[in-house]
Formats: C-alpha cells, sequence, structure tokens
C-alpha cells in the first residue's frame, strides 16, 4: 500500500516533471519562430538615432553596373515604426531628392518625397512594397522598418551558415501587397544576426538571396552589416549594398525629419 | 614702417586666400547643361515662326553649408539661348538666399523658388513666384522671387510668412517664338494698377499641417497679381501692323485652400481659390485624384491612373469647365523610366488640350526627356484656339553634373 502510494506519487511528480518540462523546454516552432525575431529585434534597437551613407552597386545580367548613392537619416520612435529621411546624392539626375517616411507598426507608412527642380513636396502613396527600389534587386518593402506584428514565424531548424551556427525559420509576411509568399531567414545563434534571407515570389519559387556580410560593433552593443549582397535567381540581376560612414548618437530630433528638414535636405 | 605694412597686406592677402580656398573647397556644385531640339508640326500662325528650334539651356546651384550649423547660401543662377526667339533667350537668378534654422523657426531672405499645390494638371494655388512662361507653358518653371520668408514650426502645423519686394512680370514668347500665341504680348510696357509698379510690397501668409493621412494648406496673398489681365483696348499696334496686347498687373487678395488625402493607393485632390480685385471676384477649383496600381503582373511597373475636374467661374479662360484624363507610368528599371500625360477636356464645347512628359536616364549622367504639347477639336471661340498652331514635339539631352 505504501509503496503502491509512493509508486503513485513519483509516477505523478514524473508526469508533471515530463509534462512540464516539454512545456517549458520545446515550445511550438511557432514560438521559438516568434522569440527568435523578438530577441533579434531587440538586439537592433535601443540606438536613439543614427546615420549612414548607403552605396548600392546594380548589376544587370550582362555584367553592366550602376552606382546609387543616398544619406539616411534614422530616427527611433519609442512605440510606432521608426523615421527616415534618405536624401540621394548619386546618380546626379536625381540629386537632393529626399525622402521622409515616418512608418507604423499597424498601420500604412507615411511617405513624402521631395523634388528639387519643382520645388514641391510630393505626399505618395506607400503601398509600393513589392516594386524596385531605385531599379536594384531591394524592394521598398526590403528596406521597410522591422516590426514584429508585419510576419507569421515558423522556427524550422539549426544548421551551419558559413563559420557560424544559425536558427532556419520561415517568415511569412501578414500585410498586403508583398511581393513574397514566404522568406526562409537565417540568423546566428551568437547574436541573432541576419546571416541570409531566401525570398520566395507570389508563385511561391525562389526568386532571391541576401547575404549578409562585414558584421560590424557599434558603441559595444549594436550590431551593423556593412555589406548586403541581393541576388535575383529569375532575371540573373544582382545589387551590392555597401554602408560606410554609419554614426550612432548624432543627436537627430525630430526637428530633422519634418517637412521643412525635408525642403532644405541637400 | 613702410615694410611693417607691406609684411601686414601680404599676411592679410594670405588669410583671404586661405579663406576663399577653403570657402571653395566647401561649396558643394551641383547642375546641369541641356541641349533641346523643337519642332512645330502645324503651319504657324506668322509667316516668320520657323518649324524647328534648337536651344541650349545651363543651370549651376552652388551651395554652401555653414560649418557646424544648420545654415547655408544657395545661388542658383540659370541661362537659355534660343535659336528663334530672342524673348525666349534669358537669363535668370532662380535662387540666391541665406537660409537660417532654428529650433522652431527658419528664416530665409533672397531670391528663392516656393511650390504650392497638390494637381497635377493645374498649378492654381501656387503664387508665389512667377512662371517663366518661355521656359514651358507647363507653369511648373518659376521666376526667382525676392522674398523674405519667415517659417515658425509649431505642433499645429508650419505658418510660411512672406514679404515680397518687387514683382516679376510673366515672360511671354516673342513673335518669332514658338510655342507662341496668336495674340502678341507685350514684355516691356506692363500697366500696374500699384503706382509702386513693380515695387509694390507683396504679402502672404501659409498655414500647413499633415493630421494622419490629410496633407491641409490654407493661405492668403496680397499683393500685385502674378496673372496679368488683358484688355484689348490695352494694346499697342507693332510695325507689322498687328496688335500687341499689354499687361495688366492688379493688386489682388487670394485666398486659398490645398489638400491631399493619401488612403493607400488613392491619393485625393482638391486646389480652390477665391480672387478679388481682378475684374469681378471669383471662384476656381481643381480637384480629383490619383490611383495607383502598384507593381503590374510582378513586372515592377507602376501604372497611375489621374483624373481632374478643372472649374473656373471666369468666362474666357481654356480651363474653366473642364475634365482632365491621365496615365503616370513608373517603370522602375535602372534608367528610371516614366511617363506621364493627360488629356484635358472642355465638358461643354469639347475642345481639349494634351501633354505628354516621358524622361529615361542614359547611363550615370545624361537624361533624355520628350514632350508633346497640343490641342484638339478646338471650340472656334475657346481661348485655345489662340495656341492651335503650335502644337509641339521636344527631346531633350540633358547632361547632369
Amino acid at each position: 500500500m505504501g509503496i503502491l502510494r509512493m509508486g503513485f506519487t513519483v509516477i505523478a511528480v514524473i508526469f508533471f516533471v515530463t509534462v512540464g518540462d516539454s512545456r517549458a523546454q520545446s515550445p511550438s516552432p511557432e514560438e521559438k519562430g516568434l522569440e527568435i525575431a523578438k530577441e533579434a529585434d531587440r538586439r537592433l534597437s535601443g540606438f536613439g538615432d543614427c546615420q549612414e551613407i548607403f552605396t548600392m552597386t546594380l548589376r544587370d545580367d550582362r555584367g553592366r553596373s550602376r552606382v546609387r548613392r543616398m544619406r539616411i537619416l534614422t530616427l527611433e520612435r519609442e512605440d510606432d515604426g521608426d523615421w527616415f529621411l534618405s536624401i540621394f546624392d548619386e546618380p546626379a539626375d536625381v540629386k537632393g531628392t529626399a525622402m521622409l517616411t515616418y512608418s507604423h507598426t499597424h498601420t500604412d507608412d507615411d511617405q513624402w518625397l521631395y523634388l528639387p527642380a519643382l520645388k514641391r513636396v510630393k505626399r505618395i502613396s506607400s503601398k509600393k512594397k513589392s516594386g524596385s527600389f531605385m531599379g536594384s534587386e531591394f524592394s521598398f518593402e526590403d528596406f521597410s522598418s522591422m516590426e514584429i506584428e508585419k510576419y507569421k514565424y515558423k522556427y524550422l531548424r539549426n544548421e551551419p551558415c558559413g563559420d557560424l551556427d544559425c536558427f532556419v525559420s520561415e517568415w511569412i509576411p501578414t500585410y498586403a501587397y508583398s511581393g513574397y509568399t514566404r522568406m526562409m531567414v537565417w540568423h546566428d545563434l551568437a547574436e541573432y544576426r541576419i546571416q541570409r534571407v531566401d525570398y520566395y515570389d507570389r508563385k511561391n519559387k525562389l526568386l532571391k538571396t541576401l547575404l549578409v556580410k562585414g558584421y560590424q560593433l557599434f558603441d559595444e552593443k549594436y550590431w551593423r552589416a556593412m555589406h548586403w549582397i541581393m541576388e535575383n535567381h529569375q532575371t540573373k540581376r544582382s545589387t551590392t549594398l555597401e554602408y560606410s560612414e554609419y554614426r550612432f548618437g548624432v543627436g537627430l530630433t525630430e526637428r530633422d525629419f519634418d517637412q521643412a528638414a525635408l525642403k532644405r535636405a541637400k | 614702417m613702410h615694410t611693417s605694412k607691406r609684411v601686414s597686406l601680404a599676411h592679410l592677402a594670405i588669410l583671404i586666400l586661405l579663406f576663399n580656398a577653403n570657402l571653395a573647397w566647401a561649396i558643394e556644385l551641383t547642375g546641369n547643361v541641356g541641349a533641346e531640339f523643337q519642332h512645330f508640326y502645324k503651319s504657324p500662325v506668322r509667316s516668320d515662326q520657323k518649324s524647328n528650334n534648337v536651344s541650349v539651356s545651363a543651370e549651376a546651384e552652388l551651395y554652401y553649408p555653414f560649418p557646424d550649423s544648420k545654415d547655408s547660401i544657395t545661388f542658383t543662377p540659370f541661362a537659355r539661348i534660343d535659336q528663334n526667339d530672342s524673348e525666349r533667350s534669358h537669363v535668370d537668378i532662380r535662387e540666391l538666399k541665406y537660409h537660417t534654422v532654428h529650433a522652431n523657426w527658419e528664416l530665409r531672405v533672397g531670391i528663392d523658388s516656393v511650390f504650392w499645390g497638390v494637381t497635377e494638371t493645374s498649378h492654381l494655388v501656387n503664387i508665389i513666384n512667377q512662371i517663366d512662361m518661355v521656359e514651358s507653358s507647363s507653369g511648373e518653371d518659376l521666376l526667382g522671387q525676392p522674398m523674405v520668408l519667415l517659417t515658425l514650426v509649431r505642433d499645429w502645423g508650419y505658418v510660411d510668412m512672406f514679404l515680397l519686394p518687387g514683382f516679376r512680370e510673366r515672360t511671354f514668347p516673342g513673335r518669332d517664338g514658338r510655342p507662341g500665341s496668336r495674340v502678341l504680348v507685350d514684355n516691356e510696357n506692363a500697366v500696374y494698377e500699384s503706382g509702386a509698379e513693380e515695387k509694390h510690397i507683396d504679402f502672404a501668409m501659409r498655414w500647413s499641417h499633415t493630421i494622419g493621412p490629410w496633407d491641409l494648406g490654407v493661405a492668403h496673398f496680397y499683393g500685385t497679381s502674378r496673372e496679368p489681365r488683358f484688355d484689348p483696348l490695352v494694346s499697342k499696334v507693332n510695325p507689322y501692323g498687328e496688335t500687341v496686347l499689354i499687361p495688366i498687373y492688379d493688386i489682388i487678395n487670394q485666398t486659398s485652400v490645398d489638400i491631399q488625402a493619401t488612403f493607400e493607393s488613392w491619393l485625393l485632390k482638391l486646389e480652390a481659390i477665391s480672387r478679388s480685385g481682378q475684374g469681378d471676384p471669383f471662384f476656381a477649383a481643381v480637384s480629383g485624384f490619383e490611383y495607383t496600381f502598384p507593381d503590374i503582373a510582378s513586372l515592377g511597373v507602376d501604372v497611375g491612373i489621374i483624373s481632374e475636374y478643372l472649374y473656373d467661374e471666369r468666362d474666357f479662360q481654356p480651363m474653366n469647365n473642364d475634365l482632365a484624363l491621365g496615365v503616370r507610368l513608373s517603370l522602375n528599371d535602372m534608367q528610371s523610366t516614366e511617363l506621364v500625360a493627360a488629356i484635358i477636356q472642355d465638358v461643354e464645347n469639347r475642345s481639349r488640350s494634351f501633354y505628354l512628359e516621358a524622361s529615361r536616364r542614359m547611363g550615370d549622367s545624361y537624361k533624355v526627356s520628350i514632350e508633346m504639347r497640343g490641342v484638339g477639336n478646338v471650340a472656334p471661340n475657346d481661348p485655345l484656339s489662340e495656341i492651335e498652331a503650335d502644337a509641339l514635339i521636344m527631346i531633350e539631352l540633358g547632361r547632369y553634373f
């Protein structure tokens, strides 16, 4: 009797421990995918403001290349998407053109374009998500600010990625007008930095691969990648993106991201 | 004494040289040069007007940002030399301004250009600068305007306060110039309502604000009308025996609103003005929409559909009760190929005008632009009949630096 009782208790304990354990130790693939995305996002935030030079080299299938250069100012927002001011420097015919973006977590981004030849500020539709950004293999949505709510996540596996080990997750855009049915995202285990993204088009065929390289640590806290290579498997075109002169905490304020600032951006 | 003075002068000269060298180093130069060919495919009104025309233009922007501040000086001269029209050969200072930026205000002093408005086929509320009509009849090329512009930055929007000393007359094509008008306009003997003539000091104020999807502007202008009035009785006869109208510039009060609402792929637009002081007080408005189909068939091409209704209470206006339909194409390719075209038709007499503008980058620093403008189905008494003969096709090659 005593033994029976003891045996029951043991079984009960084992049962609760294992069930409880399995709940704590192995979350569903969806939960784990979300946790990875959240951790990656957490490690990218808290920088306040930054500015950098952004150089894109566009290569077509015949190997011809073109350069696009712009400066980007970013202001981090606490409870909503970040603010961006992008000022174009090259090619020369669009020099001085500037774009102001207030990204939002739950609604469409607000976007204004300043055309220096006409001295005109134009509010533009931010629905243009899947279209090419300046003729490159990057689309507008590839640059939109990362918000957790924009995707559904699913962790798939761990696997080596170059010299590192990576989590591999599937991201499915939840916003309208995306050019992608899904993305496969590789984050390294050590720092949760994106190493690679495979993009699948609306017909669920592999469209593009992004390789993210040259991570540098700023202010001992923020990892930022200096080289991005986007290859389009369907058109055989590619775009290389280089960031340079990255500066954090330059003291930018809301006044550097208003319409008056947009009009005087040079 | 003599020597020391010479030394100090030499020092001064070196200092000035060094300072200038630093300054020259800090000045940013951008600009473009362009060569343009125009073809007029209809017979001219006057026998001296040619079917083909070549012209060249240059614009440079010298920008000096003051170190350790957001203040700057900008100087933008522009020049065009035209083969056939001496009135179109002209030089203008588009900008020469000092701009100072502070936490809640900005000030511009000098010559500058300002654009107000949201619609595509007409620029009704835009009034600060005179239109450079010899450059283009689109109303998008503006002459530099002397101004003091104080901008207040508040939580409830921007307030722009303009003091506008000095008026610029509208530039009209000469007798040989095309595109011109059957009606000739005198560019030298304008008549002013104000005794101060072109020295009348004008004022304007504009409040603008963004509230969610709404971009709003309300403005008032008091001063010399940028748009001249014509009176058949105020004219002269030129040596060819033709009547030349003399522009009359009245003192006007104009209140305007411009509104754009941006909902997903819809842009809803309104511009409206109420003007008094130029004949009977009148009201005019443009309103419509632009809807964009982004990334059509996953080809990366954006297609926008534009429709606007144009109303003007005045009788003899080319766009007094007209409907515009247009299309905008952006290929989003490496060459940034773009096209916008529109047809504007009078609802009553069906007279119409059209334009097409397209551009494409070539290499890194060239851009080729094509433009077509013309009218069709013109009723005999419609103001468009005056420009019926000067439909044009134009190609321009620009080099940007």
